[in-house]
Formats: structure tokens, sequence, C-alpha cells
């Protein structure tokens, strides 16, 4: 008798428990979705209605004028193209450069390991600073050049130890001791063993370096003058947060009909600029546990 | 000697050939830098390049200390990285705990897809979210904390000095706590079922068995982010402050990082911003050994 009860007790406090763990759940879905569902239902909707509040759940006298501006705006397509440049020869020079080095500090036969790695990891913890980092790129005249902006970041200490692990873990010694005695080279084996064995960390820091690329706007900022080779999240900044929505879209005179028609072109900014990168993810997202927590077993 | 370098070499040469883009971008855009932090004690001299010119010793150190901009730049700095490691830490443990804890499968990969999102925003479209729904006049959120009355009618989340901190923390807490929460998921994912079984036939109701069986499965993950974190105690990300700045609430939104952007790089005060930039950088160092040494000797766990 006793037992039951107890069991009864357990089963309901066991239910209050899953019932609560499913409420925080949904709230927490609700408190991410919600402004980013906003910002897709308020790009198209009539922006009076956005701006007195009417629109919450659905969007409101339908229109495509936030996103109609914008096709106008060369600006913000001549960043668009910046971005993807960078985003691309930067993603695989990345991952040209840290492949091959998290296959070399995987070889435990490679001893200059020892000195290379803590070399690597100490660049987490301790560096030069912005204003050094500044004057180093200035001496090598890579200011104000598109370059910059593909090199700098080659390298993540971060994602050389992901891969370095997922190498070591993950790939069966034996193939190499066998791929030896046949006589196959370092080169050889790295690229027709390794890589296609390596799919889900290749995945992992893909995502990472290109999502870096993408939102890039501090190497900008600090090393970039020219118009021409302005990435997107700096037009962004100049549309959505210093305000320039309007400007070369509109004579004077327009007013505060511009005004109100500025945000329409904020959200529809905001869509066509981060959608790209929110399409990508969750295609690679089965790699994303796998991937932090090998990383997170050698800090 | 030489014989020996040289078969080391016709051995590993292509070790080293795969490796050496890497070291050389390390070395070059990692430790140089490095060196180049001399250039805080050296008064900058266009014609000497990197290194600077004539040595001041701790000059511009104490033209920092002495300035009103040390203690406001500090106190900031430390302000916004306290509350948000105090209130951003919790967060993602909860969240995995939580996530942890759905039995329907696919509410479970729904929650996750979702949460990581806003992870991949980035910080100037993030910035600009907050201005909109935020906005004193249209702002869905701000109307809905007014007509809620957990904030005065006239207020402006943004220019308002005393809301920089919440909105910056609370907005970084929904941008990322569900993408740190993949860690302890994962730490989560790792344990062994037997224990929860053992857990059972104890007593203990699922509750307890979070108590019990989870979280001290997760400790060691805890502490060694915990350790992490302490090391950048003051560094305040860059991007997301200075986007955030304005007229109104830079008396709280000043912070090491966008000083030094404002006078050593903008200005021109290269000395200077690096003499500011390299005393960052080794509190935040200090702050990393400290805790790293702490935890060695209370737990165990360490860093490296």
């Amino acid at each position: 008798m006793k037992t039951v009860r107890r069991k009864m007790q357990q089963s309901m406090s066991d239910r209050i428990f899953y019932i609560s763990a499913t409420v925080i759940a949904a709230a927490a879905l609700v408190i991410v979705l919600y402004p980013m569902y906003f910002i897709v239902i308020a790009s198209f909707s009539n922006s009076n209605m956005v701006n007195q509040g009417l629109v919450t759940l659905f969007p409101k006298d339908v229109n495509f004028y936030g996103y109609r501006k914008i096709l106008e705006r060369t600006d913000l397509w001549v960043g668009y193209k910046n971005t993807i440049i960078y985003t691309v020869c930067g993603t695989l020079l990345n991952l040209a450069v840290t492949l091959p080095a998290a296959y070399v500090l995987a070889q435990s036969r490679f001893r200059a390991r020892r000195i290379v790695m803590p070399l690597f990891v100490i660049t987490m913890y301790f560096g030069g600073g912005m204003v050094p980092t500044y004057m180093l790129v200035k001496t090598l005249h890579l200011t104000n050049s598109p370059l910059i902006m593909i090199i700098m970041g080659a390298v993540s200490v971060y994602n050389v130890i992901i891969t370095r692990t997922f190498f070591e873990n993950s790939i069966p010694a034996e193939l190499q001791e066998a791929a030896e005695l046949d006589g196959c080279s370092h080169f050889r084996y790295f690229l027709s063993i390794v890589l296609p064995l390596s799919k889900a960390v290749i995945s992992v820091i893909t995502l990472y370096y290109a999502v870096g690329h993408w939102n890039d706007f501090f190497n900008a900022l600090l090393y970039l003058n020219k118009d021409e080779y302005q990435p997107l999240q700096t037009i962004l900044r100049n549309i959505l947060i210093s305000n320039q929505a309007m400007a070369g879209t509109t004579g004077a005179g327009e007013g505060s009909y511009a005004q109100q028609y500025a945000d329409q072109i904020k959200f529809a900014v905001i869509i066509v600029s981060t959608v790209p990168v929110l399409c990508i993810y969750p295609f690679i997202q089965k790699y994303f546990e796998k991937g932090v927590m090998i990383g997170a077993v050698k800090g | 000697m030489g014989r020996k370098i040289q078969s080391v070499l016709k051995k590993d040469w292509q070790l080293w050939a795969m490796i050496l883009p890497a070291l050389a971008y390390i070395i070059i855009f990692c430790y140089v830098p490095m060196y180049g932090i001399q250039l805080a004690f050296r008064k900058y001299d266009f014609s000497k390049g990197l290194t600077g010119g004539d040595w001041v010793g701790f000059k511009y150190f104490i033209q920092y200390f002495e300035s009103p901009m040390f203690w406001t730049t500090l106190r900031n700095t430390f302000v916004i990285s306290f509350f948000t490691l105090v209130c951003g830490f919790p967060a993602p443990i909860l969240l995995a705990l939580v996530i942890n804890s759905l039995r329907q499968q696919k509410l479970k990969r729904v929650v996750q897809t979702a949460v990581y999102m806003p992870y991949f925003i980035s910080t100037v479209v993030m910035v600009a979210i907050l201005q909109i729904l935020l906005s004193p006049s249209t702002g869905v959120v701000s109307n809905l904390l007014k007509n809620l009355h957990m904030i005065p009618q006239s207020v402006n989340l943004l220019g308002t000095p005393g809301a920089f901190v919440p909105v910056y923390v609370l907005s970084g807490i929904w941008q990322s706590a569900g993408w740190n929460s993949i860690i302890f998921i994962a730490a989560l994912a790792s344990v062994d079922g037997q224990l929860y079984d053992a857990a059972k036939v104890d007593g203990a109701n699922r509750w307890q068995q979070v108590i019990h069986v989870e979280l001290p499965a997760i400790v060691p993950t805890i502490v060694i982010l915990l350790i992490m974190n302490m090391g950048r105690v003051l560094s305040v990300g860059f991007e997301k402050v200075f986007l955030m700045q304005n007229d109104l609430n830079l008396s709280v939104s000043e912070v090491i990082s966008t000083y030094v952007f404002n006078i050593g790089v903008q200005s021109g005060q290269f000395s200077f911003g690096a003499a500011v930039g390299l005393f960052n950088t080794i509190i935040n160092f200090a702050f990393l050994m400290i805790a790293n040494m702490v935890s060695k000797k209370a737990a165990d766990i360490s860093l490296m």
C-alpha cells in the first residue's frame, strides 16, 4: 500500500516535471521565433499599420514596396556581391589552410607538434590587440585592399583543434599504417582517405568560417575605406542603424512620406541579408553537436 | 647534427609543407602584433613603422590611468561583462536541461533548430532588430512592456543609460543561449543510462534525477566554460557595443575596446591605444590564470 502511494506520488511529480519542461520549451520557442516572424510579416505589410501596432500575428495589406525599393539600391547589391566574393574565397582559404594543419597536428609522430601546438593555443588567450594588428596590416599595405577581408582570420585555432580531434578520434589509425605499408605518401593519404572520411567536421567548420565571413563587420570597419569594397554588413549598418534607408531612392519634398516607408525597407533588407545564412544551417545542424563536443574535449 | 636535421626534413617534408601556411599565418598575424605591443612603450613614429620610435616607458599607461576615461571605461566594461556572465551563463544550462527533458523527439528537434537560429544573425542586423522592436513610439516589444506597465510610458529603451545594460544582456541571451546550450546537450546525451536506472531504483523522481544524475554529469563542462569565460571578463564584444552606442547612452556604453578603437585607430593616437589595449589583455589573462588555478585546486579541472 505504502509503495503504491509512493509510486503514485512519484508519477505525479514526474508528470509535473514533464509538463513544466514542455511549457518552458514552448515559451522559449515563442520568445525566439516571434521577433523573427514579426520581421517577416512586417516586411510585406502596410508600414502604417505596422507602426500603429496593428500587425501582430498576420500580415496586413500585403505589398512588396520594401522589396521593390531595395532592388533599386545599387550599394546594397555591390555589398552583396562583395560579401559573396569574400565569403567564398575566404572560406576556401580557411579550409585549405586549416585542414592540412589539423592533419599534421594529429600525427603523433610529428615531433614538432609539441612546439607548434602550444604556439597555436597561446593565441587563443593572448594577442597583440587591436592597434598593433592594425599597424601590421598597414605596414603590409593591406588596408583598403579587398584581400584583407579574405586573409584576416585565415586560421581559427579553435577550428584547428576541432578538426584535429576529429582526425585523431574518428579515423582509425590502422588505415594510416596500411596506407604507409603500401607506400602511400602523406599528401595522397590526406587527399584520398582522410578528407572523404571527414565530411562531418568539414561541414561544421565550413559553416563556422562561412558565417563568420558573411557577418564580418569589424574588419571592414577597421581596414576598408573605399565604398566599392564594402561588404554587406557595412551597407546594412548604413541603411539600418545610421538610418539612411531612403538615401538615393527619393528626391527632396517627399519628407515624412518617405520616412514612413523607411521601416518597410529596413524589414526587407534584414530578410534579404539574413535568409541565405538561415537557409543553410539546418542542413548542417545534425553535425553541430558532434562538432562542438569534439572541440570541447580538448580545450 | 646537420645530417639528422636533413633526414628529418626528408622524412617529414610533406608534413611541414602542410602546416606551413597555418604556421605562417599565426606567426605573421598573431605573433608579429604581439611583438608590436612594444608600441605601447614607445612614441609612435610614422617613419619607424610597426614598433614605433623612442622608448617612453609607462608614459601612456600613466596617461590612461590618470584620465577620467579610465574609471568610466573600466567600470562600463566590467558591469557589462559581469551581467553578461551572471545572467548569460546559467541560461544555456537551464535550456539544455529543459531540452533534454522533452520526451517527444519531434518537439525536441523543432526547439533545437529554433533556438540555435538567432546565433546566425549578424550583429548589425541584431542591433537593427533591437532598434525596431524597442523604438519608443512604434516598437512592438516596448509597447508591450508599456501596456503591461513594466516600464514607464515615456522611456526610450535605446537612449536611456539605465536601460543599456539590460537590453544588451537580454538580447545577448536571446541570441546565443540556444547556441551555447549545444555543448551541455551533448554532455547530457553522453550520460550513462544505467545512472538513471540506478536513481529510479533508489526511488528518485525526475526532479531528483536532474539534481543527482544530470547536474553532476555536466559539472566538468560548466567549470571549463566558466574558466574560459573568466578569461573574457574584461573583453566585451566590440561590435555590438559599438553599434548600440549613441550620444544618449555613451556614459555607460563606452567600453575599453570601443575606446581603443575611437582613440587608438580613429584619432590616430596609436601608442596610447596600444597601451590601453595591452592593459585590457593583461587583466583578461590574469583573470583566466586565476580562474584556472582556483578550479585546479578545488576540483582538479583545468584548461590544457
